[in-house]
């Protein structure tokens, strides 16, 4: 199911106001990447890109080509709605649908995308909160809101939602910041599992997360306060982290900014 | 969520400000201490002065002032009777808010999530200015423009769908029930598109975002996102616009049948309201016709006051909820 | 795994979700333009209409001795009514308003009394207009016994008044931050000064928006004049004694009427009022947007 995802010459804005530039890269299938850089180098709007979600925001646009695999993301007949659809996306901040149980939550992909039956719709909802590591803990609270959830669970509750309809890519926008070590550490395993089966691109502040849990990591970086963000370089996790063939790189891993 | 939640009653005067009073301070205090104290009096006033003018008039009266279906206060035997006109107020703001709600939420949603950015706010001063224009203004429009323009849809309904008991009746008027109906829906429409706007645009963001990472259209979105959020907001300006309709007077005064009998068929010359029988029968009243009219007004405040009341419990929930959501 | 999920690539979503969402947003571009329509409306009708008696004659003359079907007559007495008892509703609702905001958010510690106060002034907000009519009416005028007056209407528009004029001003005073008072207590300053130099002009604008909200609103008022200020074709610049006019009175007098002379003079009646109440509205506007340069969209 996984697919890659190439970029071309990205550009995008906030209104006139252009947040980043020139964007050219390849994900790969099956793996997990992660975009580090400064706050306001453009890595969550560049994120945000990969599936539509950029031009939710009103007066935001987008120039250049985004490909999964061989079809043109932006192409003139695509509809935005399936480009979603088809690339999942788990926030910072965890928001399952407040009025909704555990189970709905769950199924509300589902749920848009046709009808299903009783039991198809069970099995999906286990099998994604299998998937997300949380059925243990629910399993017995099924009909329950899910804002009775702890931080950590409720992520991991937003990941078996994202995953519930079976997309090919899964973004990840700082999915830890707002959680602590320990439910950190569950969904860092879980982002390890999920790769297997999924392409992930992880947006992170953790350089250590980035080092831990990706396979290619991307470092992007802006010349200035409000000029555009860019692409400075991106290679194996193991070569930006220890052998990086920008100065901005390797200044901002080893912490002398940023 | 979070923005939606005002500072605890009385935030800033928890905190003492310094050892000793100034001098000034003690009857600056006296004085805004002694400005809510008057308004308590007023509230206590109005009762107390409505209640003592209605009673002589209500001893007067010859009729059950619940169940009588006339009203002829001025009379030597004066008797009178609520029931029509709490009847017609009720049913007519009843329709007016059926008529208006669905509406005001089309225009609500229309600002909040459909009009392109930059148009947005304009148009919400235009909705706003609906709701700034005067009563009397409406009356008049409705009066001299609406009446006749009503009749031939008036006649068709009653012709094509006389069937139902709602558009039956022998004879189909202009200043029918459903006219008085229509001029009140417009004005409150612009009061619960208002509302519902402001709950529409605090629908968190996050939300909608989650709804379109999954995959939703615009409109699944508002269902997932928006509408569970904003429920209890625009139920309670539903409301709050049902209370607006109730007290409505100029507007319909000169629109209403003024006849004294009860009937559903609101295409036919029936219909009367409290408001509107206080401002077209005040001029020939009497002593027993004015505390008449005193009294029917207190049984509309009694209403209103009821309704209000519902609108603020739904909101008081939805603080509740979002605290709990937050 | 279901059908959905076999298939690989980009699926379009399917006919009918594409339809019903396109449904829904021409039913809401519909509610809108549905309206607008009434408002377009009114508006042209009164600015057509009102136009053919919006003369001289009718912003200075009054209508003694024009009969019903006489043409001629103007609002001058109305117009003079309603500034009158606008600024006397103003002058008792603002300072009972604002102060009782004060306390409000001042000085009550949400006791018992800032609660029911807090409580009795939403329920004033729920008042019907015309019941505030009724009261002056019970009270003023057939208890104590004095006569029909524009400031027995001031008084009974100050009851619809204060509650906007409350919740305004202690929304406003909600806002300014705690530091600014923290300031300037630190500086020695007492409660009641910093409340009247510091509190009190941060929030200005904001009130003055409400209470030119609130003014708008009152000035549109007929129940309540109507029981209260009775009727007069004569100039009565004395708002404490005698019967007055103003102009929905005027507008509702004239409209019924049955000829088209008064109807006329009913639609000039509306326009003068609509510009009143606009300008009112506008210049709200104007304050607090100036007040607030960043608007949200």
């Amino acid at each position: 199911m996984a697919k890659q995802i190439e970029v071309a010459e990205l550009d995008a804005y906030y209104g006139s106001h252009k947040a980043i530039e020139g964007i050219t890269m390849t994900v790969e299938p099956r793996s997990v990447t992660a975009f580090i850089g400064p706050s306001g180098c453009g890595k969550s709007t560049f994120l945000r890109t990969l599936n539509r979600m950029h031009e939710v925001i009103p007066g935001a646009t987008v120039q250049g080509k985004v490909r999964l695999e061989d079809q043109d993301l932006y192409g003139p007949d695509v509809d935005p709605v399936s480009v979603r659809r088809t690339i999942g996306m788990v926030f910072q901040r965890p928001n399952p649908f407040p009025t909704m149980s555990i189970f709905d939550n769950v199924a509300a992909g589902l749920r848009l995308n046709g009808r299903f039956s009783k039991s198809e719709l069970n099995g999906v909802v286990e099998e994604s909160l299998k998937g997300a590591n949380l059925w243990n803990e629910v399993k017995d609270r099924l009909h329950k809101p899910g804002s009775g959830l702890s931080g950590g669970q409720q992520q991991r509750l937003c990941i078996a939602r994202a995953i519930a309809v079976r997309p090919q890519v899964l973004l990840m926008d700082e999915p830890c910041s707002a959680l602590d070590p320990i439910s950190t550490l569950a969904i860092e395993d879980l982002i390890s599992k999920l790769k297997t089966e999924y392409t992930i691109v992880i947006v992170t502040h953790n350089m250590q997360q980035a080092a831990r849990v990706s396979d290619r990591t991307a470092f992007f970086n802006l010349a200035a306060q409000g000029q555009p963000g860019k692409l400075i370089e991106m290679a194996e996790t193991s070569k930006i982290f220890t052998n990086p063939t920008e100065k901005a790189t390797e200044d901002y891993i080893t912490g002398r900014f940023g | 969520m979070a923005q939606d939640l005002k500072k605890p009653e009385g935030g800033p005067a928890m905190r003492r400000s310094a050892f000793r009073r100034s001098r000034g301070d003690t009857p600056f205090r006296f004085v805004s201490t002694g400005a809510g104290i008057v308004l308590l009096a007023i509230m206590a006033a109005i009762a107390v002065f409505l209640i003592a003018k209605a009673v002589p008039a209500l001893q007067a009266n010859k009729a059950n002032f619940l169940t009588y279906f006339d009203w002829t206060p001025n009379a030597t035997v004066p008797m009178f009777g609520i029931a029509v006109l709490a009847f017609g107020t009720v049913v007519s703001s009843f329709i007016a808010l059926v008529i208006a709600t669905p509406i005001a939420i089309g225009v609500a949603l229309f600002i909040s999530h459909y009009a392109p950015r930059r148009l947005a706010s304009t148009l919400g001063y235009v909705v706003d200015l609906l709701a700034a224009v005067p009563s009397v203004v409406y009356g008049l429009w409705g009066f001299t423009f609406l009446v006749p323009l009503m009749v031939p849809p008036s006649k068709f309904l009653n012709t094509y769908f006389g069937w139902i008991p709602l558009f039956g009746g022998d004879s189909v008027v202009g200043r029918s029930m459903l006219t008085a109906s229509l001029v009140l829906a417009i004005m409150i429409l612009p009061i619960i598109a208002a509302i519902s706007r402001e709950v529409f645009l605090q629908a968190p963001k996050t939300l909608e975002e989650a709804a379109y990472a999954l995959g939703a259209t615009r409109w699944e979105m508002i269902r997932m996102a928006v509408l569970p959020f904003g429920r209890p907001g625009v139920i309670s300006a539903a409301m709050l616009g049902l209370g607006r309709a109730m007290g409505e007077t100029i507007a319909v005064a000169l629109i209403f049948p003024i006849t004294f009998n009860i009937s559903f068929q609101i295409l036919s010359p029936n219909g009367n309201s409290i408001a509107a029988n206080i401002a077209n029968g005040f001029g020939e009243a009497n002593a027993i016709g004015r505390g008449a009219l005193i009294a029917s007004g207190l049984v509309l405040f009694l209403i209103t006051l009821l309704v209000n009341s519902m609108a603020r419990l739904i909101i008081a929930r939805r603080k509740e909820y979002a605290r709990a959501a937050a | 795994m279901t059908t959905a999920t076999l298939k690989t690539g980009i699926q379009p979503i399917s006919t009918g979700r594409r339809v019903k969402d396109r449904v829904v947003q021409v039913l809401v571009y519909l509610a809108f333009l549905v309206a607008v329509v009434p408002l377009v409306s009114v508006l042209y009708l009164v600015i057509k209409n009102g136009l053919a008696r919006f003369d001289m004659e009718f912003l200075t003359h009054s209508m003694r001795n024009i009969g019903p079907n006489d043409a001629g007559g103007g609002a001058y007495h109305a117009i003079v009514g309603t500034l009158e008892q606008v600024l006397l509703a103003s002058l008792i609702a603002v300072p009972i308003g604002l102060l009782t905001a004060v306390y409000l958010v001042e000085y009550s510690r949400g006791g018992r009394l800032a609660r029911a106060i807090s409580f009795f002034v939403d329920v004033m907000t729920g008042i019907p207009s015309v019941v505030a009519g009724l009261f002056i009416l019970a009270f003023w005028i057939l208890v104590l016994g004095f006569e029909f007056s524009g400031f027995a209407g001031a008084m009974a528009l100050s009851i619809l008044m204060m509650p906007t004029v409350v919740r305004a001003t202690e929304e406003m005073l909600r806002l300014v931050p705690m530091d600014l008072r923290e300031a300037a207590f630190a500086l020695g300053v007492p409660k009641w000064r910093t409340i009247v130099k510091v509190v009190l002009p941060t929030a200005l604008t904001g009130i003055v928006t409400g209470v030119m909200l609130a003014v708008a609103r009152v000035a549109g008022e007929t129940a309540p004049v109507l029981l209260t200020v009775f009727f007069t074709d004569s100039i009565n610049t004395d708002p404490f004694h005698g019967p007055q006019m103003d102009l929905p009175l005027f507008i509702f007098s004239q409209m019924q009427l049955p000829n088209q002379t008064a109807i006329d003079r009913a639609w000039a009646g509306a326009l003068t009022l609509i510009l009143i109440v606009m300008l009112l509205n506008l210049l709200a506007r104007l304050i607090s947007w100036w007040r607030s340069p960043v608007r949200k969209g």
